[in-house]
């Protein structure tokens, strides 16, 4: 399993692997928001938590495709199905993976794209918090859709279609973290929702996973 | 002889069909009766005027959207746990049904919501779920669409519809907590059922009765037809290899 | 360790691709499975690999001990020849990569990376994974495709030895490879009779 991991990762950095792209997809959508918008610093301050949390969502969905689809084409699923491992583990595994390269690394850059969209101190703890506690089950519910879909070719807009419904609770607590935080509101109950939701795609996930994975090897 | 035997094709072909013409008549004829009720039957509400009588269309479609969703769920794994091929494809019936009871639903909400709040939208917590329920059809269908063999299609969907139950739930909870923090003390609710009498509430629920009975009329219909369909394509399969 | 299997029939898409299967393999024994295309050579692999579900009958072995390559190398492009091994060799908790490398003629090659390989290149590498995994049921398709006679022969020579250390294995071939003690199976033997619909759909009408 470990070796997996580690193999997912060294992926995602090397050419083609798109770990940069995330980075770069988060980045436009933000400098979209004012472009769109407009200029106004008392707007941008107020939407900020949501654009930051939907820019999030958004740019964690483009690397979804590409966890089982590239080891689906060149016979690696076939074969790992058949390694000791289980499919529960490969899930869990690639999970993690994505999450490593894709909501880590938007978590760290979230606040530098928060001072941007002038959003409140008050909320820069929360944001980090919640993205860190949230972007987890953005990558377990998305390698779940992410199995349901590797059968399909050109099967990118299908994904999106599937995985967004499943996002909106997250989306909701994530948000709702930053959002009451910067207008003196508590926001724990809300990180503490995230915090469950993110546990419970942890918990579940890979097994459902595992599910969809065995009906797209027949 | 057990329930199961007729979730083989012939068996449920051979029921369903002389089920069917029953259903249909029992369903329009409780339709037509409930809505005559309570369109022309029922006193106008003391603040909303006719106005409120579109609960006899609104309050059935709302139920059997979600209705529809839990008769797929359940539909869905009696699939996956005893692999019955009628059971997947009724599933798969009854999502356009699902659909389009959460259209109606909205639509009529939009309607009633232009002369009670003066806005055909509002970003109610009901009134948001059901656009998320929409969303979630309009994913499972699409994943049927997507998939050729239909029997993988079937086990997808099914999967696909476990999880999105589950996240479907917890939207609809989450929806909650959301708009309390955006519109405190909601000065528009639509808990409407609450404040429904007597001469409103037994045409309503002849109206209701009426939708469950549509939704079943439908559900065998369409199922029937996607047993045709795939009667007619095994067919063409088994002349294509025989040569 | 032995591979047997009883009376399987396998379903693709609602139809029987062959039925009532049956054979059994004892340690070092080598099958080699021949029919035209479509018989269900990779369906059968499929199946003994646990990948595809068999409608009836059963399937004796132990599950740990199987490693299967099918029609694809399983081959990282962005990986090279070592790191490709050293990722097989995790899963499978094994080591031994320079041995596995040198058998299969791919130590000059080791630091290349997967897409500047050829399509034999990537065939050997393919089933150097298959000495790495040390499991002792090899199931695997077409394993002589796009390799040249003096690889081909090299690998007859690690099945051979495979199966002399008391290992089992089933490959589907075109060509004969010279291995001792193997024995052939023609699945057309075991074609469907037609005699079963085995789709619930053909029967009825459409009323």
């Amino acid at each position: 399993m470990k070796s997996l991991f580690l193999r997912d990762i060294k992926l995602a950095f090397r050419s083609g692997g798109g770990f940069g792209l995330t980075l770069a997809f988060f980045l436009i959508v933000i400098l979209f928001v004012p472009l769109g918008v407009g200029a106004d610093n008392a707007i941008l301050a107020r939407i900020a938590p949501g654009i930051l949390w939907i820019g999030a969502i958004l740019s964690c969905l483009l690397s979804l495709d590409r966890i089982f689809q590239l080891d689906f084409e060149d016979g690696t699923l076939e074969a790992l199905a058949t390694s000791p491992l289980p499919l529960e583990s490969i899930a869990a595994s690639k999970a993690a993976a994505h999450w490593i390269t894709t909501g880590l690394p938007l978590t760290i850059i979230a606040p530098l794209l928060a001072y941007l969209l002038q959003l409140p101190y008050a909320g820069y703890f929360w944001l980090i918090s919640s993205l860190l506690i949230g972007t987890p089950a953005l990558s377990f519910i998305g390698t779940f859709a992410a199995a349901v879909t590797v059968g399909v070719k050109r099967g990118g807009l299908l994904l999106s279609l599937l995985v967004l419904p499943l996002y909106i609770p997250t989306l909701i607590f994530g948000a709702q973290t930053v959002i009451r935080a910067t207008i003196s509101l508590n926001p724990m109950p809300a990180l503490l929702l995230t915090v469950g939701i993110s546990l419970f795609s942890i918990a579940l996930m890979p097994f459902a996973c595992a599910l969809a994975l065995k009906v797209n090897l027949k | 002889m057990s329930l199961w035997e007729y979730a083989n094709p012939v068996k449920f072909m051979a029921l369903s069909g002389r089920v069917l013409p029953v259903l249909t008549i029992m369903s329009a004829v409780l339709l037509v009766a409930g809505l005559i009720w309570g369109f022309f039957f029922t006193p106008d509400d003391y603040k909303q005027g006719s106005t409120v009588k579109i609960i006899f269309l609104h309050v059935p479609a709302a139920m059997m959207a979600i209705n529809a969703w839990v008769m797929m769920l359940v539909a869905s794994l009696i699939w996956l746990i005893r692999r019955h091929h009628v059971s997947a494809l009724a599933a798969k019936a009854a999502a356009p049904i699902g659909i389009t009871m959460t259209l109606i639903a909205i639509a009529t909400g939009a309607i009633w919501g232009k002369p009670t709040w003066g806005t055909y939208w509002e970003w109610d917590p009901r009134l948001t779920a059901f656009m998320i329920l929409l969303v979630f059809y309009l994913g499972y269908i699409a994943l049927w669409e997507a998939i050729e063999d239909k029997d993988t299609a079937a086990d997808l969907t099914s999967i696909l519809c476990m999880v999105g139950s589950v996240f479907a739930l917890l939207s609809r909870y989450a929806v909650n907590f959301w708009s309390q923090g955006l519109h405190q003390g909601a000065s528009l609710s639509l808990d409407k059922e609450q404040h429904v009498d007597n001469a409103f509430y037994f045409p309503l629920l002849v109206c209701i009765g009426a939708f469950i009975l549509l939704f079943f009329t439908l559900v065998l219909l369409r199922t029937r037809t996607e047993i045709r369909l795939r009667r007619a394509v095994a067919l063409a399969n088994r002349r294509n290899s025989h040569g | 360790m032995s591979l047997s299997v009883q009376n399987i029939s396998c379903l693709r898409a609602g139809r029987a691709i062959f039925e009532n299967l049956s054979f059994d393999l004892k340690k070092g024994d080598c099958l080699v499975l021949r029919g035209p295309n479509g018989s269900g050579k990779t369906t059968l692999l499929k199946t003994l690999a646990g990948i595809l579900p068999s409608a009836t009958g059963e399937i004796h072995c132990d599950p740990a001990q199987i490693s299967y390559a099918g029609h694809l190398d399983a081959i990282k492009a962005q990986l090279t020849v070592r790191e490709n091994l050293t990722f097989w060799a995790g899963i499978y908790d094994a080591g031994n990569l320079d041995r596995v490398l040198s058998e299969f003629d791919l130590t000059t090659l080791a630091d290349r990376y997967g897409q500047t390989l050829s399509a034999g290149q990537r065939r050997r590498l393919g089933l150097a994974r298959m000495i790495l995994t040390e499991c002792q049921i090899w199931l695997l398709d077409e394993p002589t495709n796009s390799l040249d006679a003096e690889h081909a022969a090299i690998f007859a020579k690690a099945v051979n030895k495979h199966c002399s250390n008391g290992g089992v294995a089933v490959l589907s071939s075109h060509i004969d490879l010279h291995i001792p003690n193997t024995q052939t199976l023609d699945l057309s033997d075991f074609a469907p009779t037609g005699a079963t619909e085995t789709d619930p759909f053909l029967q009825g009408g459409f009323s």
